[in-house]
C-alpha cells in the first residue's frame, strides 16, 4: 500500500479563454508511516495538488495511483467545521465508527475534552484547529493531509500543536502530506521534503531525512533547516 | 413592551372611533361584543377553523413543494433555466386570476381553493429555496466528500442546516401572503371561513362584525407567530454566538 503521484501537467482556462499552467511533474511516492513535506511560495498551486490526490479533481494530464479503498482525513487551511453541530458531533459526523475511548484518548492528547459541547464559533482559531485535526485523526486515516494546519497561529502554540501530531502520529502507518511555508516545521515532521517552484508548480529539489522524528536533535534540525535555506535560496 | 404597544394601538383605535363617529369605526367594545356574541355561537370557533385549515394544508403543500422545486433549480442548472420562465410567470400572475381560474375550471371546491393558494405561495418559495441553495458553502461540501460522508449525513447535517434560515423566512413571509389570500378565496368560493363572514357583514354593512372577524383570526395569527415560528427560529439559531 503506497500512493505514487506522478502528475505531467495541470491546466485551467481563465475567464478570458487563455489557458494557464498551474503544475508540471509532480512526481512522487509515499509508503506508509511516512511523512512528505511540500514547501513552496504562496499561491504556486498546492491547493490544487491537494484537490488531484483526494479525487476531487481528475482533469489532469498523468496519473495518481491510490490505493483503494483509502480512508482520507484532511485538516484544511481554514478550519470548515460545521458551525451548527458542537465539537463532539463535528468529530463523531466524519467518524461514525470511532469508539468512545479512542476519541476521549484524542480529546486528551489535543487538549479539547473540555470543549466537547461547545460550537466552533465560541473556540479561538487555535482550538478549532486542533478540533479539525481530531475530525481529521478520528477516522483513522490511511492518508491524511495537512493543508498548512498552523498557519496564523503564533508560534509558541503552533510548536506545540507540531508536537501534538509527532505525537499522534507515530507508530501509525498513515501515509502523510503536509503543506507548509515553514522550514522548522518541515524539518521536524518531514521524512520527504519537497521544494516547489512558483506557478507552475514543480519539484525542484526532493530532499529526504533519513533520521527518525523522535531521534532528530536541535542540532540536527538547525543543520536541516540550514541546508534547505540555501536550497531556496538559490532558487531566488 | 408588547402589551404597551397593543395599549397605544387600542387607545388610537378608540379616540379615532370618537373623531369619526361609531357608524364608520366603531369603539373596541361594540366591536368585542359582536365577537363574544360569535363566539357563543360557536360560528367564530367554525369559522376560524376552517380557515385555519386551509391556510395549514395550503402552507405545508406550497412550502414542501417549493423547498424541493427551490432546492433542484439550485443545484442543477438546467432545471433553473428551464423553470425559470415558469416562475417569472407565477411570481407575476394576480391571485385573484389564480383563484378564479382555479374556482372555474375545478369548480367551487375545497381542492381548487386550497391548490389556487399554493400556487400563489409556491413561487416566492421556489425564490428564497433557490436562492438558499446557491449560497450552500462548496468549502463544505469538499469537506463533505473528501471524508466519505454519505449522501443521507450530508444533507442532514450539512445542507439542512444551511438552508434552515431560508426556509424560516420564506415561511414567515409564506405565512403573511397565504393568510390574506386564504381570506379572498374564501370570499370568492367557500360556504365558511373569515373570508365568507367579512363577505356577509361587508353585504350587510356591519362593521362590527367585520372588525370581529378581521381581529380574531389577527390573534391566532399573532399566536402562531409568537408560539410556532419565533422559538422554532431560536432553536435553528441556537450555535450562533449571541448578539450583545
Amino acid at each position: 500500500m503506497r500512493l505514487e503521484v506522478d502528475i505531467s501537467s495541470k491546466a485551467f482556462t481563465n475567464a478570458a479563454g487563455e489557458r494557464q499552467d498551474v503544475l508540471r511533474n509532480i512526481a512522487f511516492t509515499l509508503e506508509p508511516g511516512e511523512v512528505g513535506v511540500f514547501v513552496g511560495p504562496s499561491g504556486c498551486g498546492k491547493t490544487t495538488m491537494l484537490r488531484i490526490l483526494t479525487g476531487l479533481d481528475h482533469d489532469y494530464q498523468g496519473r495518481v495511483l491510490r490505493p483503494e479503498p483509502l480512508r482520507i482525513g484532511m485538516v484544511f487551511q481554514e478550519p470548515r467545521l460545521l458551525p451548527w453541530r458542537s465539537v463532539e458531533e463535528n468529530v463523531r459526523l466524519a467518524a461514525p465508527n470511532a469508539d468512545e475511548a479512542r476519541l476521549s484518548a484524542l480529546f486528551d492528547v489535543l487538549e479539547l475534552s473540555e470543549h466537547r459541547v461547545h460550537f466552533p464559533g465560541e473556540l479561538s482559531l487555535g482550538l478549532a484547529r486542533r478540533v479539525a485535526l481530531a475530525r481529521a485523526l478520528a477516522v483513522d486515516p490511511d492518508f491524511l493531509i495537512l493543508d498548512e494546519p498552523l498557519a496564523s497561529l503564533d508560534a509558541a502554540l503552533a510548536a506545540r500543536l507540531l508536537g501534538q501530531i509527532a505525537t499522534l502520529l507515530e507508530g501509525r502507518t498513515t501515509m502523510t502530506l503536509l503543506v507548509t511555508h515553514n522550514l522548522d516545521d518541515a524539518v521536524r515532521l518531514g521524512d520527504h521534503l519537497f521544494l516547489l517552484s512558483a506557478r507552475p508548480a514543480s519539484i525542484l529539489h526532493a530532499v529526504p531525512i533519513a533520521k527518525p522524528r523522535s531521534a532528530r536533535s536541535d542540532a540536527d534540525i538547525t543543520e536541516a533547516k540550514a541546508a534547505l535555506a540555501r536550497l531556496c535560496v538559490a532558487n531566488g | 413592551m408588547r402589551l404597551l404597544s397593543v395599549a397605544v394601538l387600542v387607545v388610537t383605535w378608540w379616540i379615532a372611533s370618537l373623531y369619526v363617529g361609531n357608524t364608520r369605526l366603531p369603539p373596541p367594545p361594540e366591536v368585542l361584543e359582536a365577537m363574544l356574541t360569535e363566539a357563543k355561537s360557536g360560528a367564530l370557533f367554525v369559522n376560524l377553523g376552517a380557515t385555519l385549515a386551509r391556510v395549514v394544508l395550503s402552507f405545508v403543500l406550497a412550502m414542501t413543494l417549493g423547498t424541493a422545486i427551490g432546492y433542484w433549480m439550485g443545484r442543477v442548472r438546467l432545471a433553473d433555466r428551464l423553470g425559470d420562465p415558469w416562475l417569472i410567470l407565477l411570481l407575476n400572475l394576480p391571485a385573484l386570476v389564480v383563484i378564479v381560474l382555479a374556482y372555474i375550471w375545478a369548480g367551487l371546491t375545497e381542492a381548487a381553493a386550497i391548490a389556487a393558494i399554493a400556487i400563489n405561495k409556491l413561487p416566492t418559495a421556489v425564490v428564497t429555496l433557490r436562492e438558499g441553495t446557491r449560497a450552500l458553502d462548496p468549502a463544505l461540501d469538499e469537506m463533505a466528500r473528501i471524508f466519505a460522508f454519505p449522501r443521507g449525513r450530508a444533507f442532514r447535517h450539512i445542507v439542512l442546516p444551511q438552508l434552515a434560515p431560508y426556509v424560516a423566512a420564506a415561511a414567515r413571509s409564506g405565512l403573511a401572503l397565504i393568510w390574506k389570500i386564504v381570506l379572498v378565496a374564501e370570499y370568492l368560493g367557500r360556504p365558511n371561513g373569515v373570508g365568507f363572514e367579512i363577505g356577509v357583514a361587508f353585504q350587510l354593512f356591519d362593521i362590527p362584525l367585520l372588525l370581529a372577524y378581521s381581529l380574531s383570526f389577527a390573534v391566532v395569527v399573532f399566536v402562531i407567530e409568537t408560539a410556532l415560528v419565533q422559538p422554532f427560529e431560536a432553536r435553528l439559531s441556537r450555535w450562533r454566538p449571541r448578539a450583545a
